[in-house]
């Protein structure tokens, strides 16, 4: 087993560079977005934004993944079921050392494989995703092929959208994850109250999601999806019950980082301006507050 | 290439099942299915079986293999997404449910996570065409073939009776990349009364003839075209008989070294007549240059009337008599027009 990076640091060794913290991590992430939100493509800013906090805990703190081996067979299996959200993940991609950071200047140009949505021509991405409601589903079948396969120690998480939740599917998953009892599976929602044409309470209303998933037989939480610590308490301790699936509600905020498209739901799919990103980045520079 | 077979075929399989199914006059292709799947379990752990309520009640592989079993239920896009999730971990799934189903209600997800992941999935389909009969349009499926055909990667295989089920599924189970097997549901006749060779890719050349050939594909057309060709041959018209079963990749070759003989085919399928085996024999006559071609199948409509299996194909225009009438209208016209090098 390779254990995730160790960042506590003894007091012997205080006077050695520090390794980032995962809020550092989080807000070098959020300017990779930005400047990617920047491009003549544009991409999803808002949900990129708001799941930063949750894909820098999985990706440094929870996901037993090697950058050096993405196929490393021990691995853990992440799904990103929210493809839309690209530029967040190949931000977290660079950071975590699956990615050179020059890469991200390829974001949707010629021949490069940072598309739109991920495709599996990306290190460390196990399945293509963008189309919504396949990701939970994909992970079922990953969680029973590890455990027929006798691997209890491989964990599979995935990432949804709120909106994703919408799609039928999504609730197809949730049954065969219960009746399975795979407890090897985890689903982290990213709640941000926002989708494609507005607000989901008012598209089509999801309301409280947590009881939806206990009705479907999973153990489920919340938490802050803006908070590490409490990202990291509520993602450590998967299966949160043995023989039943995980649910994290994770409450974000749409935009999350950037003053002015904070939990506007217009900033769904958004290209920035020059001017935009600068003022963008100024925000985001070290010590700064969102 | 993807489906490129990777070991092998189970010969064992084949010995244990062909003879008895080469020897009967009819047998059913989702019964050989269910055997084949029970013997290749046996001697490759990776097969998982994977159904949507469409398994029975009493499911052979279920009660010998019950920890490989997974009855996903009347869920059929998630079945077919865990599918590829199973295959990424190594497994090789085996997925059935109706051609329907899995074709139509769950084309998006056959469409990204099996065909696009080029994942180790075979997707086995019964009630192909109007193998449903008086169930109506709501157990048919005349565009699946289609559809599958259009999906980048993917295998689209038709086998003309159970004989050419086993050999297509054992090359199926050793090959690497998605298959989309399609089935019928009651016994139709048996065709090969030897093996078939099955080979992916590869049409059967069932009989020779100099007049006119017959392109079939599928469990009922395939032996009409062989009863037709033996009628027309009483009236001294030579016809062939091409065995089309696999409808994706084509065998474009035996097409046009059928051209260069007869200068005209027949196309039979049940299918709609758009988008099948006929379209694809289109294609390959206009990219080719030269041909006369009838098209018999589904002629773009649901066939939503009562009766029986054959008595709706005939009514439908999948029948010996459309062979025929075909074959004889193709003679009788003048071919001057006709560019043959």
């Amino acid at each position: 087993m390779r254990p995730a990076p160790v960042r506590s640091v003894a007091v012997s060794d205080l006077e050695l560079p520090q390794p980032d913290t995962l809020e550092e991590i989080a807000r070098r992430v959020r300017q990779h977005v930005v400047r990617i939100g920047g491009t003549p493509h544009g991409c999803h800013l808002g949900g990129a934004l708001s799941c930063v906090e949750i894909l820098v805990t999985l990706y440094f703190d929870v996901l037993r993944v090697d950058p050096a081996d993405p196929q490393w067979t021990q691995r853990d299996v992440f799904v990103f079921s929210k493809g839309h959200a690209a530029a967040a993940l190949y931000s977290v991609l660079v950071e975590r050392g699956f990615l050179p950071a020059e890469s991200l200047a390829t974001y949707c140009g010629m021949g490069s494989a940072l598309l739109g949505h991920p495709t599996r021509r990306i290190p460390g991405v196990e399945f293509a995703t963008g189309s919504m409601g396949h990701g939970l589903s994909l992970g079922v079948g990953v969680a029973l092929g590890l455990k027929r396969a006798s691997q209890p120690e491989r964990r599979v998480f995935v990432l949804l959208g709120d909106g994703e939740l919408q799609e039928g599917s999504v609730w197809e998953a949730a049954m065969a994850a219960h009746h399975y009892r795979l407890d090897n599976l985890c689903a982290v929602v990213d709640r941000n109250l926002g989708q494609n044409d507005g607000p989901t309470e008012g598209i089509m209303a999801l309301g409280d999601v947590l009881p939806r998933w206990r009705a479907f037989g999973w153990s489920a939480r919340t938490a802050d999806g803006h908070d590490i610590g409490e990202l990291r308490a509520a993602l450590t301790p998967v299966p949160y019950a043995v023989g039943s699936p995980s649910v994290l509600v994770a409450k974000t905020v749409k935009g999350r980082g950037v003053s002015a498209i904070e939990g506007d739901p217009r900033s769904h799919y958004m290209t920035l301006s020059a001017a935009n990103v600068q003022r963008a980045l100024r925000g985001l520079r070290p010590g700064g507050s969102p | 290439m993807t489906n490129s077979a990777v070991a092998p075929v189970h010969a064992e399989v084949a010995d244990e099942l062909l003879p008895a199914l080469c020897a009967a006059d009819s047998a059913s292709c989702r019964e050989a299915y269910r055997a084949t799947l029970l013997a290749l379990a046996a001697l490759d752990e990776r097969i998982v079986c994977l159904e949507a309520d469409l398994g029975g009640q009493s499911n052979s592989f279920q009660r010998q293999y019950p920890d490989r079993y997974f009855n996903f239920g009347l869920a059929e896009a998630n079945m077919v997404s865990a599918a590829s999730g199973l295959a990424a971990t190594g497994l090789v799934p085996f997925v059935h449910t109706m051609a329907n189903f899995v074709t139509a209600r769950a084309c998006e997800q056959v469409k990204l996570d099996i065909a696009y992941h080029r994942a180790n999935v075979k997707i086995v389909a019964s009630y192909g065409g109007i193998a449903g009969a008086s169930f109506g349009p709501t157990h048919h499926a005349t565009e699946d073939l289609a559809i599958l055909r259009a999906l980048p990667g993917m295998a689209v295989v038709n086998p003309a009776d159970a004989v050419e089920t086993v050999e297509a599924l054992l090359a199926a189970a050793v090959a690497d990349g998605p298959w989309y097997v399609r089935l019928g549901r009651d016994p139709t006749p048996i065709v090969h009364k030897r093996p078939a060779g099955f080979h992916l890719g590869t049409a059967g050349v069932l009989r020779t003839g100099t007049d006119v050939t017959f392109v079939a594909s599928g469990q009922s057309p395939v032996p009409m075209a062989v009863e037709a060709a033996a009628f027309l041959a009483g009236e001294g018209i030579s016809a062939g008989v091409l065995n089309m079963s696999t409808l994706k990749p084509l065998d474009a070759v035996a097409v046009t070294d059928a051209l260069r003989v007869t200068g005209a085919v027949v196309t039979i399928e049940e299918h709609n007549i758009i988008g099948g085996l006929g379209s694809a024999v289109a294609e390959v006559i206009a990219e080719h240059g030269y041909g006369r071609l009838v098209r018999l199948g589904v002629r773009d409509t649901f066939v939503d009337q009562g009766g029986t299996y054959t008595a709706l194909l005939t009514r439908y225009g999948v029948s010996v008599d459309a062979l025929v009438a075909a074959a004889r209208t193709l003679l009788s016209q003048n071919p001057t027009a006709e560019v043959k090098p």
